[in-house]
């Protein structure tokens, strides 16, 4: 005789403990230690801050450490923990050209105020696998000496160079300075604005992004970018506080920033002139940055009188779809138990094909009636 | 046998139930909205949980903001207490709050369910939490969220009876089994999330308040006490629900939901209770097996 399963609570406590060890692997093995994470995946981490929504590397670390290295794992530890946080202030915004740079190219000019540098990039790396890594080596290529000129403390953007001659679109604080948005506590709506999308695409999962993009690209709302500017580097974040009527640095943060540039639009009188796409995210992140960017202009499509047929230029569609977080948790939803509902669906189904063709004499004794509701 | 269990140890590392005092707040301020306005979606700024999206965190929010240390907590998934999801959800619970749980349903005081209405009848005081996937009941109509808001407001419920009529053309009879649309207190369309179609009656006129928490989608709804619940239907093809034509194999009962079971490769099958707890109330005060009759 059947009889309902029971020791589910066991089962589930045995399988932290089989995760544990799945997790851990050969125990002959040295532990993996948040120090190791931090400092030789540092970009594993800033995906993980910049999808965590949370600038944390330590905390980021060690999510990547409990997730056994899934990114997404890891980001959706970080979203959950930092819902207990408690929220202090807002700083004040960040003014990246005053960025410590550690990179900056530009596409769009050979030679720019300040100059063009490589920094860490795999862009001109040769993608062959570096066997000589397979084993630790104590004496690696001795590390680049200092520079003999620092990088200025201040490198103008592409673009403000630009909006100095009126070229592309300004980029200005809009009047009286509202507070922006806030997405981790208010639900999203639209038509959704732009600090709204911005917020949204900045912790969107960078696969769906870098798609979602490239199709722009392709064809599917094509707005021909240019990337004026990307730069990585250091920014200190600062606070006002009241007690003391000025602000105070409370930390330093790495960003990566990308502005692209697009085709001009010159509507109702107006003289035409580059529209601007935006992406910023913790840490190194080059490739999200750009396809954020992307993605942030075709979701002005609408607004900048474009057609706006694409995927990409739909508010709703990209909106909605864009976080990792939702997306993999009712993706695997579906290994939760669904039998009750399939079952109203197989009892519909059997009575539906009982109905068009007398069912077989060797079929189970089974029928369901029709009752109406009392 | 006590029919509540003893209260576990709180985790004090968390806020009572996780949330802190202001989310909280802030959700009781969407219910009471909710409830105010029986079937209209408010949309609630909702936190991430520590249980995926999709498994369950609208109706968490929700068990989280109402919640009080004096509370009996019951959780179910498919009617049963025992499922994997349900346990984990009841656990997080213990451990975030240390109330005591059941499951009994007479002796909750929150039932926190997915995808069922428990078959024994709910009394004035208690609260069904639902967790709700989509809380847009247009939306396989229209999946514009701008789109279906306008429709809500507008009472602009045609697509949904044209689909209905649809079905009794192509296939005779309405081939909508769980997710069964309703109209609330006479205005709004409301999902009454994933339950069969058979649970649908057991919303009409309830005495138990009822709140529907969609966590990804932000949304929250609610079907205040004793407030009518109408399955849409046509004249000449009037709501009817499932009604199996043997008993529960355990207890004998011919008016549960009943779950299949496939015994082997041949096609023997067994049918039971899908709420576990009403089966074995039954089996204990002593209703006989469709076996030991045999």
């Amino acid at each position: 005789m059947y009889v309902a399963v029971k020791g589910g609570e066991r089962a589930i406590l045995n399988s932290y403990r089989v995760l544990d060890e799945f997790r851990r692997g050969d125990r002959a093995v040295p532990e993996l230690t948040l120090e190791q994470i931090r400092g030789q995946m540092p970009l594993a981490v800033a995906r993980v801050m910049a999808e965590g929504s949370l600038y944390d590397p330590e905390l980021a670390a060690l999510a990547l450490k409990q997730a056994a290295g899934d990114t997404l794992e890891a980001v959706f530890l970080l979203r959950a923990y930092r819902t207990t946080l408690t929220r202090l202030g807002a700083t004040l915004p960040i003014d990246t050209g005053r960025m410590r740079l550690r990179r900056r190219i530009s596409s769009t000019f050979k030679d720019v105020p300040g100059g063009q540098l490589l920094g860490p990039t795999y862009d001109y790396t040769q993608r062959l696998l570096d066997f000589s890594l397979a084993e630790p080596q104590q004496d690696r290529a001795e590390p680049l000496p200092e520079a003999v000129e620092p990088v200025p403390a201040r490198m103008p953007r592409v673009t403000d160079l630009l909006q100095q001659d009126d070229l592309v679109e300004a980029d200005t604080i809009p009047p009286g300075d509202p507070d922006p948005f806030d997405l981790t506590r208010q639900p999203l709506g639209f038509p959704a604005d732009r600090p709204a999308r911005l917020q949204n695409l900045a912790r969107a999962d960078e696969g769906f992004l870098l798609s979602m993009g490239y199709s722009t690209q392709r064809g599917y709302g094509n707005n021909h970018p240019f990337a004026a500017e990307l730069r990585f580097g250091t920014i200190e974040v600062e606070m006002h506080v009241e007690e003391l009527g000025f602000a105070v640095a409370v930390g330093e943060i790495e960003v990566t920033e990308c502005q692209m540039i697009s085709q001009f639009t010159g509507q109702g009188g107006e003289k035409p002139r580059f529209t601007r796409g935006y992406g910023l995210s913790f840490g190194y992140a080059e490739r999200k940055a750009m396809s954020m960017a992307l993605v942030d202009r075709a979701l002005r499509a609408g607004e900048l009188g474009e057609a706006a047929a694409a995927p990409a230029n739909d508010p709703e569609f990209v909106l909605y779809h864009s976080d990792n977080v939702e997306a993999s948790g009712f993706v695997q939803h579906l290994k939760l138990p669904h039998y009750v509902d399939f079952q109203a669906n197989l009892e519909l189904l059997r009575r539906l094909r009982g109905e068009a063709e007398p069912a077989p004499a060797a079929a189970p004794a089974r029928d369901i009636d029709e009752v109406p509701a009392s | 046998m006590s029919q509540v269990d003893a209260k576990v140890e709180r985790d004090p590392h968390y806020n009572f139930a996780y949330l802190d005092e202001s989310t909280k707040r802030m959700l009781r301020r969407a219910l009471l909205k909710a409830v105010a306005i029986p079937g209209y979606q408010v949309p609630f700024g909702s936190r991430e949980m520590p249980l995926p999206y999709g498994w369950g965190t609208g109706g968490i929010q929700v068990t989280a903001a109402v919640i009080g240390p004096s509370d009996v907590l019951k959780v179910i998934d498919q009617g049963s207490d025992d499922t994997t999801n349900a346990i984990n959800i009841r656990r997080f619970f213990g451990r975030v709050t240390g109330v005591a749980t059941t499951e009994s349903t007479r002796a909750a005081t929150i039932v926190q369910t997915r995808h069922r209405i428990p078959e024994t009848p709910l009394s004035e005081g208690q609260v069904m939490v639902f967790q709700v996937p989509i809380p847009e009941p247009l939306r396989w109509l229209e999946p514009s969220e701008t789109e279906t808001r306008t429709m809500h407001a507008l009472a602009e419920y045609g697509a949904m009876h044209v689909k209905l009529y649809e079905d009794i053309a192509r296939h005779g009879s309405i081939a909508t089994t769980y997710d069964y649309p309703v109209i609330v207190n006479g205005r709004y369309m409301m999902r009454p999330s994933p339950i069969p179609k058979f649970d649908n009656p057991k919303l009409d006129r309830s005495p138990a308040l009822m709140l529907f928490g969609a966590g990804r989608e932000k949304r929250v709804y609610a079907v205040p006490p004793y407030t009518r619940v109408e399955s849409l239907d046509f004249d000449d093809h009037p709501f009817t629900v499932e009604k199996w034509s043997q008993p529960c194999e355990l207890c004998g009962s011919r008016h549960s939901f009943l779950d299949e079971i496939i015994l082997d490769d041949r096609g023997t099958r067994r049918y039971v209770c899908s709420d576990t707890e009403y089966c074995a109330g039954r089996r204990e005060a002593g209703h006989a097996d469709a076996e030991s009759r045999a």
